[in-house]
C-alpha cells in the first residue's frame, strides 16, 4: 500500500467513528461556544471590548476545544486491544500519525469554523481580509493538529492524561496563540500588523510538527 | 543598605528553596538506600546493564 | 544474633561519598565567599546624573543581580544537560543518560523557577514592576519552566522501562524545539523590550562588580554538580528498588527465616 492510501485508510477510520459518535459536532462544538458565550459575561457584554479581544478570545477557545479533541482521538486507540491492533496492522508509523492527524484536524478545523459564526454573532466581529484569515486558520489548525497528535500518542491510553495534556501542550501551543492572534487581529482589522508573516510563521510551526511527528512515531512505535 | 527587603527576599528565597531541595533528596536516597544492597547502591560498582529494558 | 534487616541499614549506602563530601565542604566556603564578595566587597550602583548632578542607579538592589545571574545560568545549562541526555537514550539506549536526563530536568525546573521569582523581585523596585509584559527572556524562561513541568510529569507516568525512557526522551528533545520556537515568537511578538541589556550596560560593570559576578556562575556550577550527583544516585537507588526491590526482601526473609531455624535447632 502506499503512504497515502494508508493515511487515507487511518483517517478514515477516524473520521467514520467521529461520524458515528457526533462528539466534535456535538460536544466539542457547543462546549466552544460556550465558552464564546462565557467570555461574553465575563467582559461584561462590553460589545467594544469584545471586538477588540475577539483574536484572542477566539484562539484561547480553539485551543482549550482542542484539547478535548486531543483526548478524543487518544482515546479511540486507548480501547480493549485498539493499539495492539494498530501495531499488527503492519501500517507504517509515519502513516498512522499522518492519518490520525488529518482526522484531528478536520475535526478541529469543523469547530473552528462554527466558532468563527458564534463570534461574528456574540462578538460584532467582521472580517477585512478574508483569504488572510482562512490562510491563517488552517495553517494554525494544521499545527495544532499535528502537535496535538503527536503529544496524544506519547501519553496513549495513560490514565493521568486528562491532567498531563494540557500541562504539556498548552506551553507548546503559545506560539500558535499569539501567531494566530495576530494574524487574525490583522485580517479582522483589530491591530495594525503584518498578518502574512504571522502566518508564515503559523505555517513553519505546522511543517516542523508534522515532520517531528512523523520522525517520533517511528521511535515510538518501533519494536524491539 | 538601600533595597533590603528585596535583598532578603531574593536571596532568601534561594537558599531556602534549594537548601530544602537538597535536604529532601539527601533524606529520600537514605530511605531508599537502606532497602538496596551495598553492591547494587551505586552505578559505578554495580553490575546492572546500562541497556534500557535489558535486564 | 543480628538481624538482617538491620545489618542492611548499618551499612547502607544514601548518596554521600568522599567526593561528594569534599566537594561540599569546598562549595560551603565557596559560598561563605561569595556573599562576602556580594555584600561586603562591591560597592552598590550609584552614578551621578550628568546633567542635573543628582545620584542615580540600581544602589544596593544591584546585589539581586549577584544571585539572579548563576540560578539562569544553572536553569538553561541544566536542560541542555537534559537536552543531550535525551539524545543519547534514543541513539545509545542508556539507562545512564535517562537517568541524568530526570535529574537535571528536576534541577533545571526548580534554577527556572527561581529565575522567574528573583528576577520579579529585582524588576519590582528596577522596572517598577514584578512582571513585564514586554520582554522576551522573561516570557521565553516562563515557556520553558512549565514545559519542564510537563517533562516532569511524563517522567512519572506508567509503563514499561523501555517505553518511559522513550516516551521521555522525545519530550525532553521537543523541550528545545519548543523553547526556540517561542523565544522566536516571542521576540517577534514584543517587538520592543526592555531588559537588563540596557539597565547592565548602564550599570558601570568593572573590577569587583565583574569578578563577582564571574565567581558567582562558577560557584553556581559547582553547586550544580554537586546536586546532580546526589540526585542521579537517588534516581539509580530507586531504579534498582525498583527493580530488583522485592528479589532483595526476598532474600533478606529467608535469609532470616533461616537464622532462626538455625537457632532453634542448636
Amino acid at each position: 500500500m502506499s503512504i497515502l492510501s494508508e493515511v487515507r485508510l487511518i483517517m478514515g477510520k477516524d473520521l467514520r467513528i467521529e461520524r458515528r459518535s457526533k462528539i466534535a459536532l456535538n460536544q466539542v462544538a457547543p462546549f466552544a461556544i460556550l465558552i464564546v458565550v462565557l467570555f461574553g459575561f465575563a467582559l461584561n457584554a462590553d460589545r467594544a471590548a469584545l471586538t477588540t479581544f475577539t483574536p484572542g478570545l477566539y484562539w484561547v477557545t480553539v485551543l482549550l476545544a482542542s484539547i478535548l479533541a486531543v483526548h478524543r482521538s487518544v482515546a479511540i486507540e486507548a480501547g480493549e486491544g485498539a493499539r495492539e491492533g494498530l501495531l499488527l496492522s503492519g501500517l507504517r508509523p509515519a502513516s498512522i500519525f499522518l492519518g490520525k492527524a488529518t482526522a484531528l484536524i478536520s475535526q478541529i478545523f469543523l469547530v473552528s469554523i462554527v466558532l468563527l459564526g458564534a463570534v461574528v454573532i456574540f462578538y460584532d466581529a467582521r472580517v477585512d481580509d478574508a483569504v488572510l484569515l482562512v490562510t491563517s486558520l488552517v495553517s494554525a489548525v494544521v499545527g495544532v493538529g499535528a502537535a496535538g497528535t503527536l503529544y496524544g500518542a506519547l501519553l496513549g491510553a495513560q490514565r493521568a492524561r486528562e491532567t498531563v495534556l494540557p500541562i504539556l501542550l498548552l506551553p507548546v501551543l503559545a506560539p500558535v496563540l499569539i501567531a494566530a492572534t495576530r494574524a487574525f487581529g490583522d485580517a479582522m482589522g483589530t491591530v495594525a500588523t503584518d498578518g502574512w508573516a504571522w502566518t508564515a510563521l503559523l505555517a513553519s510551526f505546522a511543517a516542523i510538527y508534522v515532520a517531528m511527528g512523523v520522525v517520533s512515531h517511528g521511535v515510538l512505535m518501533e519494536e524491539n | 543598605m538601600t533595597h533590603l527587603g528585596f535583598l532578603i527576599a531574593g536571596w532568601g528565597v534561594v537558599f531556602v528553596a534549594c537548601g530544602l531541595y537538597a535536604v529532601s533528596v539527601i533524606r529520600r536516597a537514605r530511605r531508599v538506600a537502606a532497602r538496596v544492597p551495598l553492591e547494587r547502591a551505586r552505578w559505578m560498582t554495580g553490575k546492572d546493564s546500562d541497556v534500557i529494558g535489558e535486564s | 544474633m543480628v538481624s538482617v534487616d538491620q545489618t542492611a541499614r548499618a551499612d547502607s549506602m544514601g548518596t554521600s561519598s568522599k567526593t561528594t563530601r569534599i566537594l561540599g565542604g569546598v562549595l560551603l566556603a565557596g559560598i561563605a565567599l561569595w556573599l562576602f564578595l556580594a555584600f561586603v566587597v562591591t560597592e552598590p550602583d550609584i552614578r551621578i546624573d550628568g546633567t542635573s548632578g543628582q545620584e542615580i542607579g540600581q544602589f544596593d538592589a544591584f546585589r539581586l543581580i549577584y544571585v539572579h545571574v548563576p540560578v539562569v545560568f544553572v536553569a538553561y545549562t541544566a536542560f541542555v544537560v537534559t537536552a543531550i541526555g535525551s539524545i543519547m537514550v534514543l541513539v545509545k539506549r542508556s539507562v545512564w543518560w535517562d537517568l541524568v536526563a530526570g535529574a537535571s530536568a528536576e534541577i533545571g525546573a526548580l534554577a527556572s523557577a527561581l529565575t522567574l521569582i528573583t528576577g520579579s523581585i529585582w524588576g519590582r523596585p528596577i522596572w517598577g514592576t514584578y512582571w513585564l509584559w514586554g520582554d522576551v527572556r522573561i516570557l521565553t524562561t516562563l515557556v520553558l519552566f512549565m514545559l519542564s513541568l510537563g517533562y516532569l510529569a511524563v517522567r512519572r507516568l506508567e509503563g514499561t522501562a523501555e517505553e518511559r525512557a522513550r516516551r521521555s526522551a522525545i519530550v525532553g528533545i521537543l523541550l528545545v524545539v519548543n523553547i526556540l520556537i517561542v523565544n522566536r515568537s516571542v521576540e517577534w511578538w514584543a517587538s520592543q523590550t526592555i531588559h537588563q541589556d540596557s539597565t547592565i550596560a548602564e550599570a558601570a560593570i568593572g573590577g569587583s562588580k565583574a569578578f563577582t559576578l564571574f565567581y558567582s556562575i562558577v560557584l553556581a556550577m559547582g553547586l550544580f554538580t554537586w546536586m546532580m550527583i546526589h540526585r542521579f544516585r537517588l534516581a539509580w537507588l530507586e531504579r534498582q528498588f525498583d527493580r530488583f526491590g522485592l528479589d532483595d526482601a526476598l532474600t533478606s526473609r529467608r535469609a532470616e527465616a533461616a537464622s532462626v531455624l538455625e537457632g532453634e535447632m542448636s
